[in-house]
């Protein structure tokens, strides 16, 4: 059996629990259509004369298109028509060119060559699924097979295939300047020599189907007003709509997308191919078009999380202090970058996990393979650099023989105190987690380590102020491929040096538009930042002033919440329940159950759409 | 034979909304000409509860039964831009969005109710039951309804706002790192309790203890489930799932749920939650995205405990039964670790 509890005894002088909506258990609004199948999603808008389109992909994973014989799969019965890569008008995209980042390296259709087995090379669109898998079937490609690499740390060497000529080192190019994301702070190959124990390990994330029940599909027609509308399951609608805008060269205003609620995504579906390939089906023929993965595309065409490798490399002191750490990251972005190139920055952000560490640095590579192409997925970025961080905590736990969550609550950050990435840390409660789970599992901890606290002895000394940096230049683009770069980790002769203190301005949330805007200071329901000012704000407002221990292994005088925390009473909502009580509906009775579903040849009976004439 | 229990700890934070800002999301609200409120978005509900999340903060915004409250998820023609469910930014983004807007209506409502009652609108507020009334008079009141009907039939007004909200984007820097990633970190810690056949490399998880920091559970079934299924995911993440089993080789791909192995229902593990609430302070009500970060502390919870109970480290996912095999042989046996203290 699973349990919860609410721990409201935590922190409840930043909050106000007297909020009369939020923190109720209110019942979602959709669950009725949900378990009674009356949900409508993309897939049930069942056009008539709906066209079904399929994709023909590589059995390869690299190889060259000397030649695409389409004439076979045209005669078939029920083909109304064979695409190609000439028929996409803007055959070259990357997803994050919507925000400006990296250089489109992707085409909708492969022409000139394959870089992933099972990468798109051709689509047929025909009046029934069945109709389009024996058409694909029948299209003839010549490939002339290219040598491959698959592996990260192969695809870096100067000999290697070049997968993506876009990219033709097989890296992303971070900066203008180098084939990794950097990250400098402090100096740990100083820290290094220090330290008492050195601690290396490396690790390996390897790749996950997102697996959502729903796999990714688009259905569009033409509408009227020279229009097309789409009905897509897409994580991000406009995300979707500007790439299918960008990829058919069509302005946007003549996109109509239709989605919303979609069965799982779990990172899945951004990557927006279904959407621009069924409305590039609806311009050509004029007809509705369904394009949809099967649950072979979905697991081994559809992206999934990417592999990554990681080395850590830690100095840790006798007291179980970590007072430097390393990392040499590389993500497996596949053959095309889509979505990677950010989860390394996002990453580097991450980067030392939540811990203070004085001497930091890191080398992330975003590596171009001869794979399905890596996207997004729960965690992003963070997910695999999490398991090496959190296993290597335990490796170090284990060469200074110490518990190990005494160790990570020795090493936890805390608020004030300043952060690799040059800004301080706020709002942390990484040690409170660490206590109460300990105390649920009963796993003791010390006293010392049960009576710390986030709020307490973070940003003092030289746990708040950034320390002067060595930095290098090692890893400029192209340099590893001329056999100019040796290693990959950062590097152990610094050529340069970044004076303490030395940061910008951070960026902060937009200007509210209009002062009407703004929720009454007296309802935002917290007491955090400068902008509450509450008449009855009891203690300091933004950080707490620490009443200034020792660095590092501290021991705040006052005992905070002990060791095997009590377990607090269960969440019950606080303010009066509001006088009328929901309009309860009607419970869902189908007045003729099991009538719904279609009857059309390349349409599941089982399908539960309603007809759209 | 035997079985060994082992005991793994893991705790992590994880950054909420896109890296570097730049993903705006807006929100428009308005009344019904009978005082319901409509909130259009383009955001997609994923089945996580973008919807419901949404309602309840527009209904706390505006100060009226959620019963009262719509929202319309997603359309490219009626709900303004939205950057997209992911990045454990809807809630942050979206909410605060909804805020705005409803923020906004709310103003244009008790305006309108004030010019109603003849008072000044900052001496009145709202009941959350639907009755708008003059502090410390509750008798002095107005319905909602009667205020909608009134403002848009008698004073022509409109019930309506409208909501953004944006980290402007921001850079790193190529040399240090330097960013500013996002503006706030949800938390968790979580103990696994596992055992392991030495003979098999069988491993099972028996039980969950955890703790999650979310900020404010906006709604606190919907924190459960999240937290409930991330474990479940995670642990799934941990044992059983990749598409390359023979990584980086792509040899033995699974192509359906036959051969993708995860855990049935079978294998929900118990669980028992703790949540904490620590405000962000840009934060919808100070709730933080619980949905991403769920997941995450459970893997390397596991491959800790797998080496407390049998010795073997396994470094590299997922940790089939083939590696904790190869690893106790290649030990020579089981060498367990011992109740961590």
């Amino acid at each position: 059996m699973s349990s919860v509890e609410f721990r409201k005894d935590l922190f409840a002088d930043e909050r106000d629990d007297n909020l009369k909506e939020i923190g109720k258990p209110t019942i979602r609004q959709d669950i009725l259509g949900h378990v009674t199948g009356r949900t409508p999603f993309y897939d049930d808008h069942q056009f008539d004369g709906l066209l079904h389109m399929r994709a023909v992909r590589s059995p390869h994973h690299h190889a060259q298109i000397r030649g695409i014989d389409t004439s076979a799969a045209e005669r078939m019965p029920g083909v109304r028509r064979v695409l190609t890569a000439k028929d996409v008008p803007n055959n070259l995209n990357t997803l994050l060119s919507l925000i400006n980042f990296g250089r489109d390296d992707e085409p909708l259709c492969a022409h000139d060559k394959v870089r992933f087995m099972g990468e798109t090379v051709a689509w047929v669109i025909a009046d029934t699924e069945r109709q389009a898998r024996d058409a694909v079937a029948a299209v003839r490609v010549d490939y002339n097979v290219l040598p491959h690499v698959l592996d990260v740390e192969e695809a870096l060497q100067p000999n290697a295939p070049v997968v993506n000529e876009v990219y033709p080192n097989n890296t992303f190019d971070y900066n203008g300047k180098y084939d990794h994301q950097k990250l400098r702070f402090g100096d740990v190959n100083k820290a290094f020599a220090e330290a008492d124990h050195i601690v290396e390990a490396e690790y390996q994330m390897s790749p996950i189907e997102q697996a959502p029940i729903e796999t990714c599909g688009a259905i569009a027609a033409p509408e009227t007003n020279d229009r097309f509308v789409c009905y897509t399951n897409t994580q991000a609608l406009f995300f979707s709509l500007g790439t299918t805008s960008k990829l058919l060269d069509i302005a946007s205003s003549r996109l109509h997308f239709i989605g919303g609620t979609a069965g799982g995504g779990f990172g899945g579906k951004v990557d927006s191919i279904v959407e621009p390939t069924a409305v590039l089906g609806a311009m050509l023929t004029g007809r509705p078009v369904r394009f949809a993965w099967d649950r072979e595309e979905e697991m081994q065409v559809g992206a999934p999380r990417g592999g990554e490798r990681w080395r850590i490399k830690d100095g840790v002191m006798n007291d179980g202090r970590i007072i430097a750490r390393e990392f040499t990251g590389f993500f497996d972005s596949g053959a095309y970058v889509r979505l990677s190139s950010y989860a390394i920055v996002k990453c580097t952000g991450h980067i030392p996990g939540p811990y203070t560490i004085p001497n930091v640095a890191s080398n992330i590579y975003c590596v171009v393979t001869n794979r399905t192409p890596a996207t997004a997925m729960r965690g992003f970025g963070i997910t695999a650099a999490d398991f090496a961080i959190e296993c290597h905590m335990d490796r170090v736990a284990e060469t200074v023989g110490m518990n190990p969550i005494e160790l990570r609550i020795l090493n936890a950050y805390r608020d004030g105190d300043m952060k690799a990435h040059r800004r301080p840390a706020k709002n942390t409660a990484l040690i409170e987690c660490c206590q109460v789970a300990a105390g649920k599992a009963a796993w003791p901890i010390s006293a010392d380590a049960a009576a710390q606290s986030s709020k307490v002895g973070g940003g003092v000394g030289e746990r708040g102020v950034i320390p002067a940096s060595v930095t290098d230049e090692d890893g400029k683009i192209g340099d590893r491929r001329a056999g100019r770069s040796e290693g990959t980790s950062p590097s152990r002769r610094g050529t340069g040096k970044v004076a303490a203190g030395t940061r910008v301005e951070a960026k902060t949330e937009a200007h509210m538009q209009d002062p009407d805007m703004a929720l009454e200071a007296d309802r935002i329901g917290h007491r955090m930042g400068s902008a509450s000012t509450a008449p009855p704000a009891p203690a300091p407002a933004a950080t707490p002033a620490p009443p200034a221990p020792a660095p590092v292994a501290a021991t705040p005088s006052h005992p905070q919440p002990t060791a095997p925390v009590p377990p607090a009473p269960q969440v019950q909502p606080s303010a009066p329940v509001p006088t009328p009580p929901p309009a309860a509906p009607e419970p869902y009775q189908p007045e003729q159950p099991f009538q719904r579903g279609l009857n059309r040849p390349g349409t599941s009976r089982f399908t539960s759409g309603f007809r759209r004439r | 034979m035997t079985i060994h229990k082992g005991r793994g700890f893991a705790c992590i934070n994880y950054p909420i909304g896109m890296n570097l800002g730049g993903d705006p999301s807006q929100a428009l609200v308005h009344s019904t000409p009978d005082g319901k409120f409509m909130v259009a978005l383009s955001s997609i509900d994923l089945g996580q509860g973008m919807k419901s999340v949404t309602r309840q903060i527009a209904s706390e915004t505006l100060g009226v039964p959620v019963e009262d409250v719509y929202v319309d998820t997603a359309d490219s023609d009626t709900g303004p831009h939205c950057m997209g469910s992911f990045a454990s930014r809807g809630t942050h983004r979206v909410g605060n969005a909804v805020i705005r807007a409803a923020a906004e209506a709310r103003k244009q409502m008790l305006d309108a109710a004030a010019e109603e009652l003849e008072v000044n609108a900052t001496d009145l507020e709202t009941d959350g039951a639907g009755s708008i009334h003059v502090k410390g008079a509750p008798s002095r009141s107005i319905t909602v309804a009667d205020t909608a009907i009134a403002a848009q039939f008698k004073q022509g007004r409109t019930l309506s706002g409208r909501g953004i909200f944006l980290i402007p984007p921001s850079d790193v820097d190529g040399e240090t790192g330097e960013m500013t990633p996002v503006t706030c970190f949800a938390h968790a810690a979580l103990v696994v309790d596992l055992e392991v056949d030495d003979e098999t490399g069988e491993v099972e998880v028996k039980e969950i203890n955890s703790a999650y920091e979310v900020g404010r559970a906006l709604n606190p079934k919907l924190v459960e489930q999240q937290l409930i299924g991330g474990a479940w995911m995670g642990v799934s993440h941990a044992l059983y799932e990749t598409t390359e089993p023979t990584y980086p080789e792509r040899d033995h791909r699974p192509v359906d749920f036959n051969t993708y192995l995860m855990p049935g229902p079978a294998e929900v593990v118990p669980h028992n939650l703790a949540i904490l609430e620590r405000p962000a302070e840009d934060a919808p009500y100070g709730g933080k995205g619980p949905g991403e970060m769920c997941a995450n502390p459970v893997l390397p919870a596991v491959a800790n405990a797998v080496y407390n109970a049998v010795g073997v480290r396994c470094d590299r996912l997922p940790i089939t039964p083939e590696k904790v095999l190869r690893g106790i042989r290649e030990n020579g046996g089981a060498r367990p670790q011992g109740t961590p203290s």
